[in-house]
């Protein structure tokens, strides 16, 4: 199956029908993004699919072909979202992160606080009540 | 510049935020297996046979025959197996372990177990099984009770609570050269040790790291060490690594949770509004094994008569066995059952009385010099009245009360405590240890304490740099591994901070003067490394008997008042916060922003406790575990939080902190009912469901 993986044209063997996030952490060894429950309820295993995020454990592999996926190590390790949710203690125990910084990335640049509330109402964090992962965005927003 | 009392950069910052951060189910280990569990289908009974359906090449099958040492996992009481040999004492207990190299075929794999059932047990009021009974008195609650004006009785209920740390439970073992080591995510690393002690023998070579851990809550204190126990069996017998991860639906079923409660309080009233007896009874369910459930009760039941003076004051206390999967350890432990009882009741002696709320506390709370229900006096660090008049001025609650008066719109308050550090003489039996290391680039700090998320690396160095008047950056933190760090006991009860931070404080101090003026790295290329071991010294004057459980039960408490704002929709009956002020004092905060995250996260928490979080029991077992039907606050769920952070410093703290983790969890759920208690619903009981509601409404 041909995809292109943070920006690199990847060809994986594996079944059709394998999740995306199993052929992602796995196959293409890139453990940042996470798996929190299996059924699409808590968003750790966001990724972009053609710019959009996506719960990769809902996402046949077969349905990448030919995609564009983003995960977290496409971002690097300079962004301003990656920054602002260091200084901001946006993440804690981390393991939502990776995923809600992915969520976050496809806000609008003038999103208000209620459009961030519904783009990340998939994300679960057990740690924060949100609030400094709010405060990250912002920040990051301003920059 | 100082690093404590300013939000340096977190340790982990970087590791997180770029998905580079290490957690156990990112570990792949060469010939690696993967295992899995089969656990009981009934929630009570004998085993008559086991059997693994067909024969599976490359398949590793272990059994209660398979362990080496002894079939306990040791804890407090030594009654719970790591596998059943017989006896099925709840749903979902482990019997047999399976391991191969593919999951498909693995999970593949049948096994056929036949019991003979018996009857379970699952209503607490009916056990006959006592895990642990506490009973403090104070004074003489009888001939208290008997001259009092007026007696205020009631029963109030909490359900079980499921952690929901994003990350399930995994570990992963590997054989090493005469012995195992294992790689989890764990709260307490000593805790496994000592559980796989037990399992392989005390001579048993065993090394135990924590791996970056995905949240804990208290749901990574003690399980921990039963799935390290079947992935150590599973790579001894095989000779390979082996990973157990749990899925969602696994992690919910089988593993613990916060204990139901009933809490029944009696409380005599003079007509001015004095509390002049309080007879309080605690039930706790334990489910099927003691786990933790003795020192949670104790903490329950020395935090169940609140943050009130009363010199009358009889406190009985119940953990029981059922037929469940055991509950343990969560955040609050024990103290979010008994003060939402408490804080429910003590709004409904205002409305008998027909006295304000705020006015009735502030009659009542504790003041420094008076004395809890174990008789300890409060010094100048109870700050009960400081957060209570905080928060009603902040919030305007008198006058937003009234003005919401016959609205969908509701506002309520809790005032609440919360010990500090192990109870009673729990710290002094502990006798942790702290080290800190002299390296070539500054300092490196060796304790057991976890970083779960709550900012454990960051504080201690933050402690460790300004005792030693070097910068933050030249603090590094070891990962706990058990063969290099030292036992600074479980990072558990709000002690991480204040009681290890205190002995890496002391630790960083008696290096400073060694060092002589020198910094870390000259002296090292003159004289070369060194380490600074130092113990926890408790304060001189604690005093506590375990038997009458009299005296200074903490080292000191922190203090917490909550205003809550709901709104309810008069059709569903569907409660929705709309803003919490979280008025809070806990000594001082070593990093504020890191402080300000544990009092939003532990809200955020204490109100998912409060009106959405329902676990629902079903023959023994969690009927909706799933994140689908078991739900717990997201972005669309949490309002917006104020948080104020009042310092009052601790002189037995780091730089004047005190514990802070459990007490954000304890307020939210009394301020939630006693808000709707304001529209004229007599509600008694969490989760605050509009299933429960209705009934009260329709009272």
């Amino acid at each position: 199956m041909r995809f292109t993986l943070n920006g690199v044209a990847t060809n994986v063997d594996a079944h059709p029908m394998s999740r995306l996030l199993d052929v992602v952490r796995e196959e293409c060894q890139l453990t940042g993004t996470k798996e929190g429950c299996g059924e699409g309820e808590c968003g750790a295993c966001t990724v972009l699919v053609d710019g959009d995020p996506v719960c990769s454990c809902l996402v046949p592999l077969a349905q990448v072909e030919g995609a564009e996926v983003v995960t977290i190590e496409g971002l690097g390790d300079d962004h301003p979202l990656q920054h602002a949710f260091m200084n901001e203690v946006g993440a804690q125990c981390g393991i939502c992160t990776p995923g809600m910084i992915m969520a976050a990335l496809s806000l609008d640049p003038d999103a208000s606080i209620d459009d961030i509330k519904v783009a990340l109402s998939g994300n679960l964090c057990r740690c924060t009540g949100y609030s400094a992962i709010y405060r990250a965005i912002m920040k990051a927003r301003r920059q | 510049m100082a690093a404590v009392g300013n939000s340096v950069p977190r340790k982990d910052g970087i590791g997180k935020a770029t998905g580079r951060a290490v957690y156990a189910d990112d570990i792949v280990m060469p010939g690696m297996l993967h295992g899995r569990t089969i656990r009981s289908t009934i929630p009570h009974g004998r085993i008559r046979s086991v059997n693994v359906v067909g024969d599976v090449p490359g398949l590793i099958v272990v059994d209660h025959y398979d362990i080496p040492g002894r079939n306990v996992v040791d804890l407090i009481e030594q009654d719970q197996p790591f596998l059943v040999e017989r006896d099925v004492r709840h749903l979902a207990e482990p019997i047999l372990l399976l391991a191969h190299e593919d999951r498909d075929v693995l999970n593949a794999v049948r096994v056929e177990i036949d019991y003979e059932e018996l009857e379970p047990v699952f209503d607490p009021e009916r056990s006959q099984g006592i895990l642990k009974a506490i009973d403090i008195v104070k004074g003489d609650v009888e001939t208290a009770l008997a001259d009092a004006d007026f007696i205020v009785e009631g029963t109030y209920r909490t359900g079980h609570q499921e952690h929901v740390y994003i990350e399930p439970n995994v570990v992963v073992a590997m054989p090493e050269k005469d012995g195992i080591a294992v790689f989890g995510s764990l709260q307490c690393p000593f805790y496994v040790l000592k559980a796989l002690k037990s399992l392989l023998g005390a001579s048993a070579h065993i090394r135990v790291v924590q791996t970056e851990t995905g949240g804990g809550f208290g749901g990574k204190e003690e399980y921990p060490s039963m799935i390290a126990g079947h992935a150590t069996l599973l790579a001894l017998k095989s000779g390979r690594p082996v990973k157990i991860l749990y899925d969602r639906v696994e992690d919910m079923i089988a593993t613990t949770k916060r204990h139901p409660s009933i809490v029944r309080h009696r409380t005599g009233v003079m007509r001015d509004g004095r509390i002049v007896a309080m007879d309080v009874g605690v039930l706790l369910d334990g489910g099927a094994y003691s786990t933790l459930s003795p020192v949670v009760l104790s903490r329950g039941c020395i935090h169940a008569a609140g943050a009130y003076r009363c010199d009358n004051t009889r406190i009985r206390g119940r953990a029981v066995a059922t037929n469940t999967p055991p509950n343990g350890a969560f955040r609050g432990f024990g103290a979010p059952q008994t003060e939402f009882a408490v804080e429910v009741h003590i709004e409904r002696i205002a409305e008998e009385l027909g006295m304000d709320p705020v006015s009735l506390r502030e009659l009542n709370a504790l003041r420094p010099g008076d004395t809890t229900a174990t008789g300890q006096v409060m010094g100048t660090d109870c700050s009960a009245h400081i957060v209570l008049e905080e928060a009603v001025r902040r919030t305007d609650f008198r006058a937003k009360r009234e003005q919401y008066r016959g609205t969908n719109r509701s506002i309520g308050l809790a005032l609440f405590f919360h010990g500090a550090g192990f109870t009673g003489s729990g710290e002094r039996h502990l006798n942790s240890k702290a080290r800190i290391d002299l390296t070539e680039r500054g300092v490196r700090i060796a304790v057991g304490s976890t970083e779960i998320g709550q900012g454990t690396r960051t504080m201690h160095a933050q402690i460790v740099a300004d005792a030693l008047a070097i910068p933050y950056e030249d603090v590094e933190v070891a990962q706990p591994d058990t063969t290099v760090v030292a036992d600074s006991g479980p990072t558990v009860a709000s002690r991480t901070c204040m009681v290890v931070g205190k002995i890496l404080e002391q630790c960083a101090m008696e290096m400073k003067e060694r060092l002589g003026g020198m910094s870390p790295s000259d002296y090292h290329a003159k004289h070369g490394g060194f380490s600074v071991l130092r113990k926890y010294e408790p304060p001189g004057w604690i005093e506590w008997d375990d038997h009458t459980y009299r005296r200074d039960a903490y080292a000191t408490y922190a203090w917490g008042c909550d205003v809550v704002e709901i709104e309810m929709d008069p059709d569903t009956l569907e409660v929705r916060p709309v803003k919490v002020t979280a008025v809070q004092e806990f000594g001082r905060p070593i990093h504020p922003a890191l402080a300000r995250g544990q009092i939003e996260g532990g809200t955020a928490q204490g109100l998912g406790y409060a009106l959405l979080e329902h676990v629902v029991m079903r023959n023994g077992g969690m009927a909706n575990a799933q994140l689908t039907n078991y739900i717990i606050p997201t972005t669309l769920d949490t309002p917006e939080l104020d948080i104020v952070m009042l310092e009052n410093p601790y002189a037995g703290g780091p730089f004047g902190a005190k514990g802070l983790g459990e007490l954000p969890v304890d307020g939210p759920a009394p301020a939630v009912v006693n808000a709707i208690r304001h529209f004229g619903i007599d509600l008694r009981e969490i989760p605050a469901i509009p299933e429960h509601l209705v009934t009260c409404a329709s009272r």
